[in-house]
């Protein structure tokens, strides 16, 4: 009674939970393909797919998916092993308990005319799996707490879902050790299954089962006389033997009986039993009612993930159906740091202690933001510079276990950014923005050097230009704060110049550049740090290195650019 | 000679596959033998312009990465071989910085010396295995391809630190284009930047500085443009495309990457070096210009002394042969 009472209101809170995620799925707004969509257009285009590919020979590429990755785990295994013997110790432990175990009544005892949970090998197989399970729990804690592997963080929902499998493994082990040793449990079973008359008859079947099947009794004492056991034997063999294996085979339980024994009679009068039940049932109704906002929708989503990702090709995709599919994506991540390991822009994330640079912690940020698309400026700002901060190289793609296309849903947000208006970064003003223009047909980028436009507005702010000479220039006086001072030697010969290909380009170079490579470094020199640092030229430099091979003077003038850019993006972007 | 870490970087298995797999096969039949360092990260190159702390740390760290095997870096990517090399030449005089940067690397157990070089693979084809060695590898020599090399402006300078050839007239990569028989031909702003470090950041300049280059090759009478760095590769390839629908760009030049090149005369199957058929090309001017990959002649056995020279003369005289 309570249990179906626990059961039916855990279930219909995770079916409102995953419609609920369902419904952020096909309603919230990812990249800039989905600006004015509807739900019911979403979940149109997103129906027909799925009946496409269905009903057509892409369903063999889904069940090889199927096989290969989601029940083999084969992309896990590929990155780590450790990873992968843990993740299938729990995985192939879990499963089987689930349908064997928790859906007895529907599933073993549908398929086995013999089911019965307390005999072998039904009763062994139960323990066998939860000790896999647990197996599997103990490396997860080894990795994620002792192993110190760089770069990995763990976070609430990591610990959560450690915690809860946890939680319902071990209170059902206990459960079942406190069946193996409770008085009144025996009692039960012996009214239901032998409803012996005789006194003795009952202590000589408890003395054979204090003996060999581990209960704890009042009533019996040792040394049991052999006749007793005897006795008892025969009892047994009548009544009991069929449907109940020995509870040494029910290892995991056998082994928590153990511990609880010495004080038996003691947690049996206090309803030991009663206590772990509902510890047990409750541990796996909360896990499922919250199934849909925990890690533990991976269960769900990674499956999901691997198989759309293995089928879906963005240039014959609905742009719709990509956006609903990074959300999907975004629920699929399991934090498992496998991307950040591999990150090629690590190193940026030592040295800058920004954790939206790892795409694993960026991954979580997202999710954030797409719930709301507010965080405040700083958290905004930070993940900013963890999407535009990104070489390109795709490798967090490439070994992604969840199969998560994380290229393309770096290129949308990044685009998403740009059109918000919000965007503000250095980073836009360095090489990691080739790839917008390279890649601006596949994903939609035609604002293209619209972002370092913007960027150098706001640099244009801060400082005085050249054509504003008519102002009273402020003479910088910490000038001296350069590492580089090799700007000192400038006598203005204008070699750099005229060596410069970028001077060259332009037909009036001093409109295109602001100050020309020979003035920005006598504007130094003089103190004028204000004009040099506001000068265009620093972004339009193609870093050649041409004017610093030729200057007579030895003045490192490429470097001193590449100084002046560093100060401005502290002084503008990161004040 | 120690054993030297393949560096790819990161465009190249992103964009440029076919480099990579050239460059191996390239490596693999001259019997240089390469290790992988899967561990390797980003130059830190694009950071340059905003950090120059963590730009020195992401090169420091593959150095460390490199040492800690007792390897040397062989670079495929030129801006890869400029950003590696000038963090070795910073940090030789800067202990304060490297310092700082040991603390950081220690965290994951990792020590910055500086011990490790830092090459191009040009260089190790060019002075490691030697003009002579390539000459007597080749199987034959293109009939007639005229090559603009390009040479990448962040393996020429600052030369002082990087060493790689004379800055104002280098030879080396002439010198690698001939030894395929094909001419290295003299071109205006061979010297010059490709353009792709200013895209993104002023998509106009980058264009223009990228038409100039293709326009002089191109009136030289140059076939292909040749280039050992990925920037360049794409910049004279999707972005010429990109150029030639924007802006009405019309005197296309395709560009091939040297491991290609030089695979082919090597005898390694076009499939292993990426290069598509000439009939699979996109356009009528493409196919010509790939149609003289595949047309050789065979190359003659030369006396020791100027053999580059003799080569062409004898190879000259010689019937065209047409393989492939």
């Amino acid at each position: 009674m309570t249990f179906d009472l626990f059961f039916n209101s855990s279930l219909i809170l995770l079916v409102i939970g995953m419609l609920f995620k369902m419904f952020q799925w096909f309603s919230y707004k990812i990249g800039i393909q989905t600006e004015n969509s509807t739900l019911s257009q979403r979940l149109i285009v997103g129906g027909k797919a799925v009946f496409g590919v269905v009903f057509s020979s892409k369903i063999i590429i889904v069940i090889k998916i199927f096989i290969i990755d989601v029940l083999l785990q084969v992309k896990v295994l590929k990155q780590d092993v450790l990873r992968w013997v843990m993740h299938m110790l729990i995985f192939w432990g879990f499963i089987p308990l689930f349908f064997m175990h928790a859906l007895e009544s529907i599933v073993s005892e549908t398929i086995f005319s013999s089911y019965y949970s307390t005999v072998n090998p039904f009763m062994f197989l139960r323990d066998f799996f939860g000790f896999m399970v647990l197996a599997g729990l103990a490396i997860a804690i080894y990795r994620r707490f002792f192993m110190k592997i760089h770069r990995l963080s763990t976070n609430k929902k990591d610990i959560y879902a450690i915690f809860i499998v946890a939680i319902i493994i071990l209170s059902g082990i206990f459960l079942e050790g406190s069946k193996i040793i409770s008085h009144t449990d025996f009692l039960s079973m012996e009214e239901e299954y032998s409803a012996l008359d005789y006194k003795e008859d009952i202590i000589a079947l408890e003395a054979y089962w204090v003996k060999y099947y581990g209960l704890s009794s009042p009533n019996v004492v040792d040394p049991i006389p052999a006749d007793t056991l005897a006795a008892g034997e025969e009892i047994h063999t009548e009544s009991c033997l069929d449907c109940h294996s020995r509870p040494q085979y029910a290892f995991t339980g056998f082994a928590a009986s153990k511990l609880m024994k010495p004080i038996g009679g003691l947690l049996d009068n206090l309803g030991i039993v009663t206590f772990f039940y509902y510890f047990h049932i409750l541990a796996c109704f909360i896990g499922l009612a919250l199934l849909p906002f925990t890690k533990m929708l991976h269960i769900v989503t990674t499956p999901m993930s691997l198989v759309i990702n293995g089928i879906m090709k963005r240039a014959e995709s609905d742009p719709l159906n990509i956006a609903t599919r990074q959300l999907i994506e975004l629920d699929a991540c399991v934090h498992c740091n496998t991307c950040s390991k591999t990150c090629s822009v690590g190193p940026a994330f030592d040295a800058k202690n920004n954790r939206n640079i790892l795409p694993s912690e960026r991954m979580v940020s997202l999710t954030q933001y797409f719930k709301t698309k507010d965080l405040g400026s700083s958290q905004f700002m930070a993940i900013q510079e963890g999407i535009f901060l990104c070489s390109n190289c795709d490798r967090c793609t490439v070994v992604c276990p969840a199969g998560i296309n994380l290229k393309e849903l770096w290129y949308d947000v990044r685009e998403e950014f740009i059109r918000s208006g919000a965007s503000i970064s250095s980073l836009v003003l360095s090489p990691y923005s080739f790839n917008r223009t390279y890649n601006q047909d596949d994903f939609g980028a035609t604002l293209s050097d619209m972002p370092a436009k913007h960027a150098k507005n706001i640099i244009a702010d801060k400082y005085k230009k050249k054509s504003q000479a008519d102002d009273v220039l402020s003479l910088s006086p910490k000038a001296n704060d350069f590492s580089e001072t090799t700007f000192a030697y400038c006598f203005s010969c204008e070699n750099c110049t005229n060596v410069c290909p970028v001077v060259m380009n332009y037909e009036k170079p001093e409109q295109a550049v602001d100050l020309l490579p020979h003035q920005v470094m006598r504007s130094i020199g003089l103190g004028l740090e204000d004009i040099a640092l506001g000068s265009n030229m620093l972004w339009d430099c193609v870093t050649c290195y041409q004017c610093q091979e030729h200057c007579p003077q030895n003045v490192k003038v490429t470097d001193i650019l590449y100084e002046l850019k560093n100060k401005v993006s502290k002084d503008c972007f990161y004040a | 000679m120690k054993k030297f870490a393949l560096f790819i970087g990161c465009n190249i298995p992103a964009k440029v596959e076919q480099y990579e797999t050239s460059s191996r096969a390239v490596l693999e039949k001259l019997d240089i033998g390469i290790m992988d360092i899967k561990a390797f990260n980003c130059c830190g190159y694009p950071l340059k312009n905003t950090d120059k702390k963590a730009w020195i740390l992401s090169s420091a760290r593959n150095i460390a990465l490199a040492e800690n095997d007792g390897n040397d870096i062989l670079t495929l990517c030129k801006c890869c071989f400029g950003s590696l090399k000038k963090v070795n030449a910073i940090l030789k005089d800067d202990q304060e910085l490297t310092l700082e940067i040991n603390q950081i690397l220690a965290k994951e157990g990792l020590k910055y010396q500086g011990s490790a070089s830092i090459s191009h693979y040009l260089s190790i084809l060019h002075n490691d295995i030697s003009i002579d060695e390539l000459n007597k590898k080749t199987i034959d020599h293109f009939k007639d391809l005229k090559i603009a090399t390009h040479y990448g402006c962040h393996a020429l300078r600052p030369s002082e630190i990087m060493k790689f050839d004379d800055p104002a007239a280098p030879k080396l990569f002439d010198n690698l284009v001939n030894v395929t028989g094909a001419k290295s031909i003299e071109w205006a702003s061979k010297l010059d930047c490709c353009g792709a470090p200013v895209l993104g950041i002023n998509d106009g300049l980058s264009y223009d500085l990228t038409e100039k280059k293709l326009k002089n090759a191109k009136t030289a009478g140059a076939d292909f443009i040749c280039v050992a760095c990925p920037w360049c590769h794409m910049q004279f390839d999707k972005i010429q495309d990109q150029m030639v629908s924007k802006r009405n760009f019309e005197d296309g030049l395709p560009s091939i990457l040297y491991t290609q090149l030089l695979g082919l005369r090597l005898g390694i199957k076009k499939e292993e070096l990426g290069i598509e058929s000439p009939e699979n090309q996109k356009s009528e001017l493409l196919n010509q210009a790939y149609s003289k990959l595949f047309e050789t002649v065979e190359k003659k056995v030369k006396k020791k002394k100027s053999k580059k020279k003799s080569a062409k003369k004898k190879a000259a005289k010689k019937g065209p042969k047409s393989v492939d």
